[in-house]
């Protein structure tokens, strides 16, 4: 009993720090380049917000019988703050949830609607819409009790060395971040300004495709959309990213 | 097409230069790239964009493959008298995105 | 020890060999001929703006504006911009009609390797000029993921 509680604490603090290289934190719009940066910092010319729109328009959409999502939450403004609080431990359910999870079981549980394909133009653009709205706030996720806990799973993660390439998130994230690799400077990987614009996707993604993308590139076995650990990982992410403020929708390289 | 994301102010001052600034999502498919299995991917691209007001050409616009995904364009009009500016791409399937604006001049 | 080796051989390949090749200048300069006539177009009057160092050339902003050296009353009717260094060099032609406001255009590009960008104008009166920017492209728009 009390050494569980000891490692609680010794958890809880040691998410409060900063991470292992112990520069100042940057997002990675700092890495970016100021081309993509001046993309990121015009409204009107940055191409997530077609996605917004489309989050817009189904932010109002009654689909047959279906409630939208309005007639609960009002107008999307009154979701300021949401999306710097998740992912978030969900003491119903017992794990933890993130909001693209949030949106499709609000469809499928509230709305009486279906839930939206991953990756789908209309789920990004919610998830875009509701992100936006707290665009400019610090990243605020709360990892006190079980939450500290699922982080912690999350955590491990980070740090575990895995795939052919025997590469772990920490490696490159940690200790090389601010480095050169393919004409690009290693971001300290925070996800901050998901779901983003990114130039090589030609399109918006989710933090859950960035992922992906990584694990395959040490040729690791990638984390399931369904999988708890995925939702504990992007947990430790935005702990990890206290400091920073939520940019969302992002654009990246 | 999906629907544009459009930039025209509504309301302008009698033959004073503004600014028309647009987005539209497409994938802008150059035709040269391969899928996973060797196939290369077919070209689908917005190839035309015009803009004109009261039927009177403003600007138009003959893109190539080279134009980045979801494209985006500004350009700059000029109106005398209150009217309404007709925006319209069009891809390689022939399908087309058409916006009407109704723009009054002070 | 092998395997690396191969691995090693193998990324080379794949990093030396695009499946996209340039146009030569021979046809850079017969398209930019059959916009511009007979006669190269003079440099001056439009100006290109597009980044030297280009990070990443999926998206690259360009613009197009008119210099001070234009004389009142001139009308300018189209603009076209070439990427000597594209697989295909036409990338757009823009055309101003009657209702056009000042000459200020932009957009953004593709670009697969470092190059010359070059833009056309063509004026009411039929003549022509011209502006090119070299640059340096760190990451192509072209190769596959």
């Amino acid at each position: 009993m009390w050494r569980s509680a000891g490692v609680r604490l010794a958890l809880a603090v040691g998410l409060a720090v900063l991470p292992a290289s112990a520069e100042e934190k940057r997002s990675g719009y700092d890495d970016a380049g100021p081309q993509v940066r001046a993309m990121q910092d015009d409204d009107m010319a940055n191409p997530a917000f077609l996605w917004v729109q489309q989050g817009a328009a189904l932010w109002d959409r009654r689909e047959g019988g279906a409630r939208s999502c309005a007639d609960c939450h009002g107008a999307v403004q009154g979701m300021r703050g949401v999306a710097a609080r998740l992912p978030a431990f969900d003491a119903a359910r017992g794990r933890v949830v993130t909001l693209e999870q949030r949106v499709n079981l609000c469809r499928t549980e509230q709305q009486g609607a279906a839930a939206l394909a991953p990756d789908s133009g209309g789920l990004l653009g919610v998830v875009a819409l509701v992100g936006l709205q707290s665009r400019g706030m610090p990243v605020d996720v709360d990892v006190s009790g079980p939450a500290g806990e699922a982080a912690a799973r999350g955590e491990a993660f980070f740090h575990l060395r895995q795939g052919q390439l025997n590469l772990s998130c920490a490696q490159c994230h940690d200790r090389l971040a601010g480095q050169s690799l393919a004409g690009s400077r290693i971001p300290q990987g925070h996800a901050n300004g998901y779901p983003i614009y990114r130039l090589e996707w030609q399109g918006v993604g989710s933090l859950h495709r960035r992922l992906r993308a990584c694990l395959v590139g040490v040729r690791a076995e990638p984390l399931g959309r369904d999988d708890g650990l995925l939702a504990e990982l992007e947990l430790f992410l935005a702990a990890r990213a206290k400091g920073l403020v939520v940019e969302t929708p992002g654009v990246r390289p | 097409m999906a629907k544009p994301l459009l930039n025209v102010p509504r309301e302008v001052r009698a033959g004073q230069s503004f600014e028309v600034r647009i987005l539209i999502q497409h994938p802008m498919e150059p035709g040269f790239r391969r899928d996973a299995m060797g196939a290369v991917v077919p070209r689908d691209i917005i190839h035309r964009f015009e803009c004109s007001v009261d039927g009177e050409e403003v600007f138009s616009a003959t893109l190539h493959p080279a134009v980045s995904a979801n494209p985006y364009l500004s350009f700059t009009a000029r109106m005398e008298r209150s009217g309404t500016m007709v925006l319209r791409w069009v891809d390689d399937a022939g399908v087309a995105a058409e916006e009407r604006v109704a723009i009054s001049v002070a | 020890m092998l395997a690396r080796r191969s691995f090693v051989l193998i990324a080379a390949a794949g990093v030396m060999v695009p499946s996209v090749v340039g146009a030569t200048p021979e046809e850079v300069r017969a398209l930019i001929r059959a916009v511009a006539g007979d006669a190269e177009p003079k440099p001056g009057r439009v100006r290109l703006d597009v980044p030297q160092l280009v990070e990443n050339g999926n998206a690259v902003a360009l613009g197009l504006t008119l210099g001070e050296d234009v004389p009142a009353g001139a009308v300018l009717t189209d603009i076209h911009v070439f990427a000597d260094g594209n697989p295909r060099p036409d990338v757009a032609h823009f055309r101003f009609g009657p209702r056009a406001g000042v000459a200020k255009v932009a957009t953004r590009i593709r670009l697969s390797t470092s190059q010359t960008v070059h833009a056309v104008a063509v004026f009411a009166d039929g003549s022509r000029w011209q502006d090119s920017v070299s640059l340096i492209v760190a990451i192509s728009a072209c190769l596959d993921d």
